[in-house]
Formats: structure tokens, C-alpha cells, sequence
């Protein structure tokens, strides 16, 4: 009895409160969204902006101690040292080629996808892009370091066909391809995402008009795919810039990328300043990559 | 018996150079001769009249019954129960381990005296005296420590754990930086470093990813430049520092890859990406156990390398267990089993005989009974900082050794 008088009194108060919270919606809002909210500004912004306070600090030379005093010289020594800004435009060079490479890799790929294969195909497809997802990172980089080291897969197999052996162990050749390939699957998902939206009547519309294939794919296929390779090219793009470790196990004497600064000078030197420095550098050049590929209605594709 | 989840190994880049970490207390208590390089003459005495907080402590005087419990602050492979359950099981001392990944943390888990938590930490030579001069460390009376009598001279009261004859721990184990090389390329084995700076090996050479490398072309000018007038290798002022730095640019182009592990220089080796270049004993006797035709030695100029001592902690909770385990840890057979499992060189003298015991030869593989010529030439690692042994500012401190590192040589 008292049991169910306190279930009535108990869900009386449920009724009231659902009632109360259906009145006013920004209370609805408020309760959903404080959690991932808090979670969000604490964890991750708070993070951000302290890096971005960081980077404006310096190290004690003589104690290696934080001095926190405001100063802009960490960014001086990165924009007035040679060093440094080659390692900037080598690493912007390289998400570039990346980025490149594999959008002009991922249409032709994603168009088969997307508008050629049977459902069966595409499954297979699909499956074929995903697997090397779920494989480890680390074990795909070394597997790359067994084909290409002296008398590994490639050379052996040039050396067989009685071509000249190419070497491409330690260089940034190797580092691109790996790039390349880890990325790849980044690229052609969104790309596949958008093709498949395109309406069918458009290309028919087009086809009517007179386009032939090559025209209709350059002037109704690729504008209508452009939002799909932007989103694809955030992914690739943003991926390169901070890789440090393909860099370390694939890469030569020229291998120094903007993480591997980063990496060196926070886990060896405790240059935490400097490298928080550096850090904003990546950031600055995604900050105005996604503003224009919004421009671009990339953000629509993803 | 080769199963070395060496800290090297796990630890890419930082390794034990983490000790190139802030040398924050160590500055402060103006010990700039901190290291142990001059090794041969270890007297234990005080830097620049400094004095360690803890020096006037009373010292166990008779080791009671163990509290049941023992945490210690260890670096990864050092805490393998090979030894470890031995000891659990003659003592009753159950032993707990915090890993640490760099000096810089063992450093500051011992802040206040190990928080009366940790009971020893098994730092390594640059981390002892911020450790120490900090006053986080417990003098530890040596005479309850009987293998303490075996061990070689240098290790018996060195000038990283030793001050004015107070000593705040027991040696554990030390190593060198070597000279590798592919027999089937060297008919006569090299016996100087020149050979990691000769064109003839372009392409074939590799040294750490490190800027502690420094310190290893700086060793090299000093017997081949003597007018720069190098004494120390950690303490270089700035035309001996741009010396090195030139060397090392210089030998950029010899290099196809800077390894950032030990499993990568090994690889490279096998693969013939290598021919020449500087390791550790640990690629070395991996090596060896692969049946791989890998040549060692320490060159004319010397190496570099690093030693590591248990330390006790000001706020040791369980000083009994923590005595029992510093006898333990410096016996003959014990000191022998971590020496080959984790490929380092024992500090006890008697060591070698049951090194030969669980591995043959590893007592010469490790350098186990190696005169005291060979430890004097090798020069202990220690943190570059500003301030020379002579007491003045003109060397040049880690973080340039880190930019210089990225920006001009590699």
C-alpha cells in the first residue's frame, strides 16, 4: 500500500517535472547539453588556450624552469630562423602533395564506386577501404619499411624484372607514399559521399545537351564532387601536418616535420614553450584551410 | 635469458637522455660537476660547498624486521621477476613498482622525500643529485650492505651518490655507448671514431636521433682538435659547442637514418641500411643472439654512457624492506642476472662468473671485469646547463643543444 502511494507520489513528481521541462524548452536544451558542453570547454578548449598561453612563455636557459613572462620570442626564433620555416614549407609542401595525390587518386576510385560498380562490387569496395583501417597504424608504417628497405619487396622486385634498384629507404619519397597511402581511405569516402548524391537527372540533363563523358564529368560531375574533395582534403591535409612518427620510422636525415619539432623539443628538451610555439603554426594554417573549404561547402559533404 | 623490455627499447627518443631534462635543482645547488666523468678519482667530496639537506639524518643502524612492503620508483626492465620474486619470498617484502618514463619524472616523484610513498628510486647518474641536493634523499649506511665490499672501486662511493662520504644509495648498473659495425665490412675492426665521420661510409652510417650526440662529437674533437681545449663533453662553451655542432652537420650527409629506437637500429643493420654507426650493448648482444655479424668496441677517444644507483628515500616508509632490497639487488648472482637480461655492465666485481653461468661469455660481452681503463673511458651522461665546472656561464645549456640539434645539424 505505502509502496504504491509512493510510486503514485514518486511519479507524480516525474509527470510534474517532464511537464515543467516541455514548457520551457532552453531548460531541455540546458540540461542535454551541459555535460558534453562542460566536457567540451574543459577538456578540450581549456587545453587550447593554455597551449596558446604556453607558447607565449620561455624557458629558463640556466634552470630550464618556465619563466612566465609574456614574450613573442619563441615565434621570432621560428619565423627569423631558416631552419625553422623550411621545416614549416617542407611540411606544408608535403600535406599539399599528399592532399594532391590522393584526390586525384580517390575520384576515378570513388566514381567507380559511386556510379559504375554493382552493389555487390561496391560492397567489396567498401570493405577493401575500411580493412586497413582497423589494422594498426604502426604495423601498416612497417610493413611499408620492409618493402622499401635495401633488398626489400621493391627492389627485389625490380632487381628481378631487371630493373634499376631505387633506394626509396630513409628519403621523403617513402615518407610521401606512406602518407599517401595511410590517408587514402580519408579522401575517398567523402568523395564517394558526394558523387553519390549527384542526381541522375542532372547527368541526364547534361547528357541531352550534348555533353560528351569527359565534359560531363569536368563541368556537372567534379563541381557537384569539389564540396566532397575539400572535406576529404581537411582529412588528409590536417592528418600530414601533425604526423611525427611516419616521419621518424620511414624517413631519412631530411625527415624533420613540424611534429617531429614538436616532439623533440617537448619530450627531450622539456621546451614546453617552444614547443607549444610550434603547435599554434599547424593550428594558424588549419584555422584558415577549414574557412575556406566552408567556403567551399565542404562542411555539407562531410 | 634475452628478454630485455629494456627501457631504451620502450622509450624512443628520451630514453635515458631525458636526463637532458630541467637540471632545475641541480643548477640551484650549484653543482655543475655533477656527472661522474672523471670517474677514475671518485672522492665523493661537496660541489662549490653546497650542502645536502638530509646530511645530518640518523642512519639505520641494524636492519630490523621487514614492514611486509616495499614501492619503488623503477625504470622499466629493472623490476623483472626473475630477481624480484626471489626476493618477495626470502624477505616477505612484497615489492610494489612505479614505472618511470624519463629522469624527469623519477625527479619528481621523490619531491618531498618520496612523499613518505616511495621508499627508492633507481635513477640514473644526472637525476641523483637534483634528487639529492633537492633533500629527497635518505644517507643510507653502507656498512649494512655487505656485497657493497665487492663492488669495483669507481662504484663504491661516486661522486652522483656519494657527498663527503655520505652515501644516499647503492651503485646498480652502468653501460657505454658503443661502436657498432658489420664484420663482413671492416676486414680490421675500427678503432676510432673517425670511422662514423668518414665520406667512405656515405650512406651507411647511423647514430641516435639524439641531441645528447653532441656530447659524442665534442669526446671526438677533444683528442682530435686539442686546440679547442675540450675537458668535458657535457660542458662545452660556445666555439667548442659550434665545433661539435660543424662535426655533426657535416656528418649529415653520410647518414641515411638518425635511429629513434634500438629495434630500428637493429633492423637497419640486419637490412644492410647500415654498415657503421653508435649503440647501445643492447642492439649489440640482440645482434649477436641473431647470429648477425655485429662488431663492438669502445674506440681510442672513449664513449660516452650512464650509471644508475637505488636510491633511498628521506621519507622511506619501509627502510627495512628497502635496506633488504639494496643488499639483495648488489649481490654477485643478482647483479649478474639483471646485467644480462637487461644488457648493462654489474657494479659488482664478482658478477662475472655467474654471468657466464646463465649466458656464456656475457661477463666479456658486458665489459663485466674490464679494467678500470675501460670505465674511464667512458664519459657518464649528465645534463648540459649553463654554468661550466669552473663556476662560470659561458657553457651552453640543453635547450640549445635540442635547437642546434634540429636546426643545424639536421
Amino acid at each position: 500500500m505505502t509502496v504504491a502511494a509512493a510510486a503514485t507520489k514518486n511519479s507524480g513528481i516525474w509527470s510534474r517535472a517532464s511537464a515543467a521541462l516541455w514548457r520551457r524548452p532552453w531548460a531541455r536544451a540546458t540540461i542535454l547539453l551541459t555535460p558534453p558542453l562542460a566536457w567540451f570547454v574543459l577538456l578540450y578548449l581549456a587545453a587550447l588556450v593554455v597551449l596558446l598561453i604556453t607558447a607565449f612563455w620561455q624557458i629558463n636557459p640556466f634552470t630550464t624552469n618556465i619563466e612566465r613572462v609574456w614574450s613573442l620570442g619563441n615565434l621570432t626564433t621560428i619565423f627569423t630562423s631558416s631552419a625553422y620555416r623550411g621545416i614549416i614549407l617542407r611540411t606544408v609542401g608535403m600535406a599539399a602533395a599528399v592532399t594532391l595525390v590522393d584526390a586525384v587518386v580517390a575520384f576515378p576510385f570513388a566514381y567507380y564506386m559511386a556510379r559504375i560498380a554493382s552493389s555487390r562490387t561496391r560492397t567489396f569496395l567498401f570493405v577493401a577501404i575500411l580493412l586497413p583501417l582497423w589494422a594498426s597504424y604502426l604495423a601498416k608504417v612497417y610493413s611499408w619499411l620492409l618493402i622499401f628497405t635495401h633488398n626489400g619487396f621493391l627492389d627485389w622486385g625490380l632487381g628481378k624484372v631487371g630493373l634499376h634498384q631505387v633506394h626509396l629507404i630513409y628519403t621523403n619519397w617513402s615518407v610521401f607514399t606512406v602518407f599517401c597511402y595511410l590517408w587514402l581511405p580519408f579522401m575517398i569516402i567523402p568523395v564517394y559521399a558526394a558523387l553519390e548524391r549527384i542526381p541522375p537527372s542532372q547527368i541526364e540533363a547534361s547528357q541531352d545537351l550534348g555533353a560528351r563523358t569527359w565534359r560531363t564529368t569536368r563541368s556537372v560531375m567534379l563541381p557537384l564532387a569539389l564540396p566532397g574533395i575539400v572535406a576529404g582534403s581537411i582529412f588528409t591535409f590536417s592528418l600530414t601536418l601533425g604526423d611525427y612518427i611516419t616521419p621518424l620510422l620511414v624517413g631519412g636525415t631530411s625527415a624533420n616535420f613540424m611534429g617531429n619539432i614538436i616532439y623533440t623539443n617537448i619530450g627531450i628538451a622539456n621546451n614546453v614553450p617552444f614547443a607549444a610555439a610550434m603547435a599554434l603554426i599547424p593550428i594558424a594554417i588549419m584555422a584558415v584551410y577549414l574557412l575556406s573549404a566552408r567556403a567551399l561547402g565542404a562542411f555539407e559533404a562531410i | 635469458m634475452m628478454t630485455p623490455p629494456s627501457r631504451r627499447f620502450s622509450r624512443p627518443l628520451t630514453v635515458r637522455l631525458a636526463l637532458g631534462l630541467a637540471a632545475a635543482s641541480l643548477v640551484a645547488a650549484g653543482c655543475g660537476s655533477s656527472g661522474s666523468s672523471s670517474g677514475s678519482t671518485p672522492t665523493g667530496t661537496s660541489t662549490s660547498g653546497q650542502t645536502v639537506p638530509t646530511a645530518n639524518l640518523p642512519v639505520l643502524q641494524k636492519i630490523g624486521k621487514g614492514e611486509g612492503q616495499l614501492n619503488l620508483i623503477a625504470w622499466e626492465g629493472y623490476l623483472n621477476p626473475i630477481w624480484v620474486k626471489p626476493f618477495q619470498q626470502q624477505t616477505g617484502c612484497q615489492v610494489n613498482a612505479k614505472y618511470a618514463g624519463s629522469s624527469d619524472e623519477m625527479v619528481a616523484l621523490m619531491k618531498n622525500g618520496g612523499g613518505g610513498q616511495y621508499d627508492m628510486v633507481s635513477s640514473s647518474g644526472d637525476a641523483d643529485l637534483r634528487i639529492l641536493y633537492a633533500g629527497d634523499a635518505h644517507p643510507v649506511n653502507i656498512n649494512l650492505i655487505p656485497s657493497w665490499k665487492d663492488f669495483f672501486p669507481a662504484f663504491q662511493s661516486p661522486p652522483f651518490n656519494t657527498i663527503n662520504g655520505v652515501h644516499y644509495g647503492v651503485s646498480l648498473q652502468w653501460g657505454p655507448n658503443v661502436l657498432m659495425y658489420n664484420k663482413k665490412d671492416f676486414s680490421t675492426p675500427p678503432s676510432s671514431w673517425s670511422v662514423i665521420y668518414d665520406p667512405k661510409y656515405k650512406g651507411q652510417v647511423t647514430v641516435p636521433d639524439n641531441p645528447i650526440q653532441i656530447a659524442d662529437a665534442a669526446l671526438y674533437l677533444q683528442t682530435h682538435k686539442p686546440s679547442l681545449g675540450i675537458t668535458d663533453p657535457y660542458e662545452l662553451t660556445q666555439p667548442q659547442f659550434q665545433a661539435s655542432v660543424q662535426l655533426l652537420a657535416g656528418q649529415r650527409p653520410l647518414i641515411e637514418k638518425y635511429w629513434g629506437l634500438a629495434s630500428q637500429e637493429i633492423f637497419d643493420f640486419k637490412n644492410g641500411n647500415a654498415v657503421v654507426g653508435a649503440g647501445w650493448p643492447y642492439q649489440v648482444s640482440t645482434l649477436k643472439a641473431d647470429k648477425f655479424p655485429i662488431g663492438t668496441t669502445i674506440p681510442s677517444e672513449g664513449a660516452t654512457g650512464w650509471a644508475d644507483t637505488w636510491m633511498l628515500a628521506a621519507k622511506a616508509p619501509h627502510p627495512n624492506c628497502a635496506y633488504m632490497w639494496m643488499q639483495y639487488i648488489s649481490t654477485p648472482k643478482v647483479q649478474a642476472e639483471q646485467a644480462v637480461n637487461y644488457g648493462e655492465t654489474p657494479d659488482n666485481k664478482l658478477a662475472c662468473a655467474y654471468m657466464n653461468k646463465l649466458q656464456a661469455g656475457s661477463c666479456d660481452e658486458y665489459h663485466a671485469n674490464a679494467p678500470l681503463s675501460y670505465f674511464n673511458s667512458v664519459k657518464l651522461w649528465k645534463t648540459p646547463i649553463a654554468t661550466c665546472d669552473n663556476g662560470k656561464p659561458d657553457c651552453v645549456p640543453y635547450a640549445d643543444w635540442v635547437s642546434a640539434w634540429n636546426t643545424q645539424v639536421k
